[in-house]
């Protein structure tokens, strides 16, 4: 049956481009004509932007001096090869509500009211360059009270609710200066909120896209799950043109309610002179589940801050990550599986995949407060690096402060096996066939635990177009 | 009919040390040969170096296949002029399940282009999979091993079985069976015996390594060859095997002026 759905009448915007400076944060406040609290929210963090230490441009003493929670050895196996951005070169946009009703052609498919019929998603929004080019919701997901829009129209029509999530208690303006940078000038993304007790079967899709060559994306997404409720969102990040540069400096919050079961997917694959940085955190609740998922497959160079709070008794939490590298790409993932209630559970898998001069890193952090008695968390990183020249750093850890507790971890990493490529072959596969299929056997246990079709074979197709290249 | 395998003064060394000196052989499609011979004796170097395994180095001779030299070509490449072989030891390959691999390797094989690659088209799946359930079933083997990873925490009969199941699926000329009968229970043995003189039947040709004649009372060898010192030093019928059997290799080694171990 085909779903009926709603296409909102997508106001349009005149966009202004900027610069990272005080002045234009101003303007983008001023010019969608914000509430006061987003306006202060902005013009603070901008002054711990300024005051926080860039990672690249940063001498060491600085850096010990810096009393901030963001240290040095956080940064220390990536800022070498950020020395090549220059933040000044990315614009950030301002948009003034034009009232008029949006022309433009966007460069994304314009097919979420198709997808949301089609029962392929249930609520779609598109962003492209920091603005909302397309947005649907199946009807009855309105009349179960589900809200779904993007950001900036959230901020007009429920200021206060945005105002209780937004860089308050998940994402926080002072952790680095890439947080501080996202609260000054963040613009785009989407707030989704499910009541309490509903169950959304079909999933959400999120597409944010980067076209304009030099834009800056500061998405900032927000997802409210209340008890008992469940959802499934999942995120695409692309770039519409494959050289244009690009900054992507995102914050990602989640609250998962008492009870509620959210997945969240996050497929990332910006173009290869993209930067991308990305705080994102979720809170999880009484017994309730979340499982993440993220595709980490493009970027020139990514650092990602993934932290999952164990915050009520009994939740669980999954963590599933498949990265794969190529090229001179660099990919920094930092993740921290946080229990703070008892009988809470924590599950991380990580993958990653390296061809040619590309880096990866991963560390990991399981953190035990006195509180999370009965413990059980777990912790891998897996890496299997394809050329000599690939490097990949695995860096696992843990603390325990309390004393009934369960965490293991382990870390590997290794080159295709010669044994395995010699068996396949001598049965008939070509050696670029057994490569394939090593690499899809290395990612199939992660692969495996991702519940939704389309994405698992997204990331197929991800994977097969990096071998085949 | 002329023969398919032939190998001709054969040498091959691992890491610098001769192993095989100089080896004569030629199998071809529906005979049955047994090769014997001591532990370490170069029965899996001759082997793995006849399926192109990097590591054993062929240092002179010449091997064909259908007229064909196949030292230059790449293990896949003689695959898919139908040479198999179920190895001693079976590599695992997590991740990858039995049913996914055996499509592609048999897609592989029996593609009409010889030229491989990523071109692969496979084929259609129902009809793969009642080709797999019908082997797997008169191989005894749970079809649950269609899902199972590629010798992934196999037992050592499994392995075995699966390799048997990889030669009933890929259909060869010529296999060469690399002490598949161990670790196999006894009624492995009968089914593996009896399931590889069906394949010899439709035009299969094995050279079947073995220390046991166990699984040669299943599939009789018309011809029964002996490894010594890098060389076959003797062939003959089957007494040959109940000879050894009966006295072991001492009287051989006496024979050639060979020390004994
Ligand atoms: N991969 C290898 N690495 C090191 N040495 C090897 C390797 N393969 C074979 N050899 C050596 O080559 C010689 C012949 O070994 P091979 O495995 O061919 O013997 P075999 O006749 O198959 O013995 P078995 O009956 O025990 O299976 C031995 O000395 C062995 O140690
Ligand atoms: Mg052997």
């Amino acid at each position: 049956m085909e779903a009926e759905f709603i296409k909102n009448p997508l106001c349009a915007y005149e966009v202004h481009k900027g610069n990272f400076s005080r002045e234009f944060v101003e303007k983008i406040s001023s010019e969608q004509d914000e509430p006061q609290w987003m306006r202060s929210l902005r013009l603070d963090a901008y002054k711990r932007y300024q005051s926080l230490p860039m990672p690249h441009i940063t001498p060491d003493d600085v850096w010990r001096r810096t009393a901030a929670m963001c240290t040095q050895d956080y940064w220390r196996r990536t800022a070498r090869n950020m020395r090549g951005l220059k933040l000044e070169k990315y614009q950030p946009v301002a948009l003034t509500p034009n009232g008029k009703l949006m022309q433009s052609d966007p460069v994304l498919p314009n097919t979420s009211a198709a997808q949301v019929q089609s029962n392929e998603a249930s609520g779609v929004i598109a962003v492209q360059d920091g603005r909302v080019v397309e947005h649907a919701l199946s009807k009855e997901l309105v009349r179960k009270g589900v809200y779904f829009a993007d950001i900036n129209t959230a901020l007009q029509e429920r200021s206060d609710f945005v105002r209780s999530y937004f860089m308050t208690k998940a994402v926080r303006i002072d952790w680095n200066s890439f947080d501080a940078l996202h609260g000054a000038f963040w613009q785009g993304g989407f707030l989704l909120h499910v009541p309490k007790g509903v169950v959304v079967e079909i999933p959400m899709h999120v597409f944010i896209a980067l076209s304009e060559a030099n834009r800056a994306d500061l998405a900032h997404s927000i997802i409210v799950a209340d008890d008992s409720s469940q959802i499934t969102i999942v995120e695409e990040q692309l770039s519409a043109d494959v050289a244009a540069p690009g900054l992507h400096c995102g914050a990602v919050e989640i609250f998962v309610g008492r009870n509620a079961q959210v997945n969240y997917a996050q497929i990332q694959r910006w173009n290869h002179q993209v930067w991308n940085f990305s705080s994102q955190r979720a809170i999880v609740d009484r017994d309730a589940e979340f499982r993440w998922i993220t595709g980490a497959l493009g970027s020139r160079l990514s650092k990602l801050n993934q932290v999952s709070v164990l915050e009520g008794a009994g939740c669980r939490v999954d963590m599933l990550g498949l990265t794969f590298t190529h090229a001179r790409q660099h990919i920094d993932i930092h993740t921290y599986q946080e229990h703070k209630a008892n009988h809470t559970t924590s599950d991380l898998l990580y993958k990653s995949v390296l061809k040619n001069q590309s880096q990866s890193v991963w560390s990991g952090m399981i953190y035990v407060h006195p509180e999370g008695q009965h413990t059980d968390a777990y912790q891998k990183n897996d890496n299997l690096v394809l050329n000599k020249r690939a490097h990949a750093d695995t860096l696992p850890g843990l603390e325990i402060n309390a004393n009934e507790v369960r965490c293991t971890h382990g870390a590997t990493a290794g080159s295709i096996d010669k044994e395995q490529v010699f068996y396949l072959m001598s049965r008939g596969l070509s050696y670029d066939q057994a490569e394939k299929m090593i690499v899809a056997g290395f990612f199939e246990p992660a692969m495996g635990r991702i519940p939704l079709v389309s994405v698992r074979k997204q990331l197929q197709q991800s994977v097969t177009d990096k071998l085949a290249i | 009919m002329s023969n398919n395998l032939v190998i001709d003064n054969l040498h091959i060394s691992v890491e610098g040390q001769p192993i095989i000196k100089g080896l004569n052989l030629a199998v071809k499609q529906g005979e049955i040969h047994a090769l014997m011979g001591p532990n370490g004796s170069g029965k899996s170097t001759l082997a793995n170096a006849l399926m192109g395994h990097p590591f054993y180095e062929v240092d002179s001779g010449e091997v064909t296949f259908d007229g064909e030299d196949i030292l230059g070509l790449e293990p896949n490449e003689r695959a898919r002029l139908g040479l198999f072989l179920a190895f001693q030891y079976p590599t695992a390959v997590p991740g990858v399940s039995m049913a996914n691999f055996l499509r592609m390797a048999v897609s592989a094989v029996r593609a009409e282009n010889s030229n491989g690659g990523e071109t692969t088209e496979l084929i259609p799946m129902r009809e793969f999979r009642r080709e797999l359930r019908d082997k797997m079933k008169r191989l005894g083997i749970d079809e649950s091993f269609a899902r199972r990873y590629l010798n992934d925490g196999f037992s050592g009969g499994e392995k075995k079985r699966a390799e048997v199941l990889q030669l009933a699926m890929l259909e060869p000329k010529i296999a060469i069976l690399d002490e598949t009968d161990s670790g196999l229970d006894i009624d492995a043995v009968r089914i593996v015996g009896e399931s590889v003189s069906q394949l010899i039947g439709s035009e299969l040709g094995v050279l079947i390594i073995t220390h046991y004649p166990r699984l040669l009372n299943y599939i009789r060898p018309e011809f029964v060859h002996i490894l010594l010192d890098g060389k076959i030093v003797e062939s003959g019928g089957w007494e040959l095997a109940q000879l050894l059997e009966d006295e072991g290799y001492d009287p051989i080694r006496e024979k050639y002026g060979i020390a004994p171990l």
